[in-house]
């Protein structure tokens, strides 16, 4: 069996990516099956959620019972990074119709970056390779997050502690935020609101008390240098 | 409720909201995106609700105490690790075992 050229650059420029979704998927497969739960709801939730850190935190809010409301408002602030750099993509996206919408549904920031970094050679459609990047992503990370979670509910070795994927995941994305921002104060206002709200007001709400906190805090400071036209803040 | 039609509706919902946070910028089209507000919101709340996530996971163990230490241990090794390194991978997975062991030894 020949691939088309088109295939074996999707599959080469894919490769990395592959090396991180299997074992991520079968991290959050693993941790998922630790809540008992049959291992195709693992499957469904790559398969129509899609998306890294939003189904390492649906387990943790699953494990903690949280509200549909904590998790939706959970979901949406943790994704919210993707409303900021979707925008660069509009323009550069030529599909139309169902090919379109998947793309925008498979935008992970893997995928974002493959699509923005290849340049094509000028005998490859543009669309088809963004299409099968897009597909090629989700299937491995589909497998990664099945096979986790079928061995985790079929094997029985020791998972205790495995739980910290999570927080060593937000903190790999807090060292790359600040390496993003360069600006220490949104990093100490976290931790003076997150530990403040943990500490003093609430322990069971406190991810959505500090997140509303933030966003006070954030628009506040936002109406000041309005009013003040002072120099950046 | 079983246990299929919560699941069921709790991958539904985490699948709309998901979708909508990477749909909403093609669905305004940049018209408001550049509004200086988002943009203002867009630059820091991020970071923040990153910091937030990783001591919301630490919520009923965070303590001024001596049994903090192994989770506060672990999470500067990631730190370590992914200053040394900047391999997402690498980071996660060696805090990760480190915990375990701790764990498995009894120490955490």
């Amino acid at each position: 069996m020949t691939l088309s050229p088109l295939n074996t650059l999707v599959l080469r420029t894919s490769l990395p990516v592959m090396f991180g979704y299997l074992p991520l998927g079968a991290a959050f497969g693993v941790l998922f099956s630790e809540l008992d739960y049959h291992w195709l709801y693992a499957t469904a939730m790559g398969l129509f959620i899609y998306a890294g850190a939003g189904q390492f935190l649906a387990v943790g809010l699953l494990a903690n019972q949280a509200t549909l409301t904590e998790m939706a408002v959970a979901t949406l602030l943790i994704n919210s990074r993707h409303i900021f750099y979707g925008l660069s993509l509009i323009s550069r996206m030529p599909n139309r119709g169902w090919r379109r919408l998947y793309q925008i549904f498979g935008l992970t920031d893997e995928t974002y970056s493959l699509i923005t970094a290849t340049s094509l050679p000028a005998d490859i459609d543009r669309g088809q390779f963004q299409l099968r990047i897009t597909a090629v992503n989700q299937v491995y990370w589909i497998i990664g997050c099945t096979l986790g979670a079928w061995l985790g509910s079929q094997l029985e070795f020791d998972t205790a502690g495995i739980a910290f994927v999570l927080p060593a995941l937000f903190m790999v994305l807090t060292i790359e935020q600040y390496k993003h921002l360069r600006d220490m104060r949104p990093f100490v206002a976290a931790l003076l609101i997150g530990f403040g709200t943990l500490l003093l007001i609430s322990r069971e709400q406190m991810l959505l008390i500090a997140i509303l906190l933030s966003l006070s805090v954030l628009m506040m400071q936002y109406a000041a240098r309005r009013t003040h036209k002072g120099p950046e803040a | 409720m079983n246990e299929f039609w919560y699941l069921s509706s709790v991958i539904a919902l985490l699948a709309g909201v998901t979708f909508l946070t990477r749909a909403l910028p093609f669905m305004v089209l940049g018209r408001v995106a550049d509004h200086p507000l988002l943009e203002h919101l867009g630059r820091f709340l991020p970071p923040i609700v990153m910091v937030l996530l990783v001591i919301y996971s630490f919520k009923n163990d965070v303590a001024f105490s001596v049994d903090f230490l192994p989770e506060l241990g672990c999470l500067l090794l990631v730190t370590a690790l992914h200053l040394a390194f900047r391999q997402a991978l690498i980071s996660i997975v060696g805090g990760t075992a480190m915990y375990m062991l701790l764990v498995q030894m009894g120490v955490g």
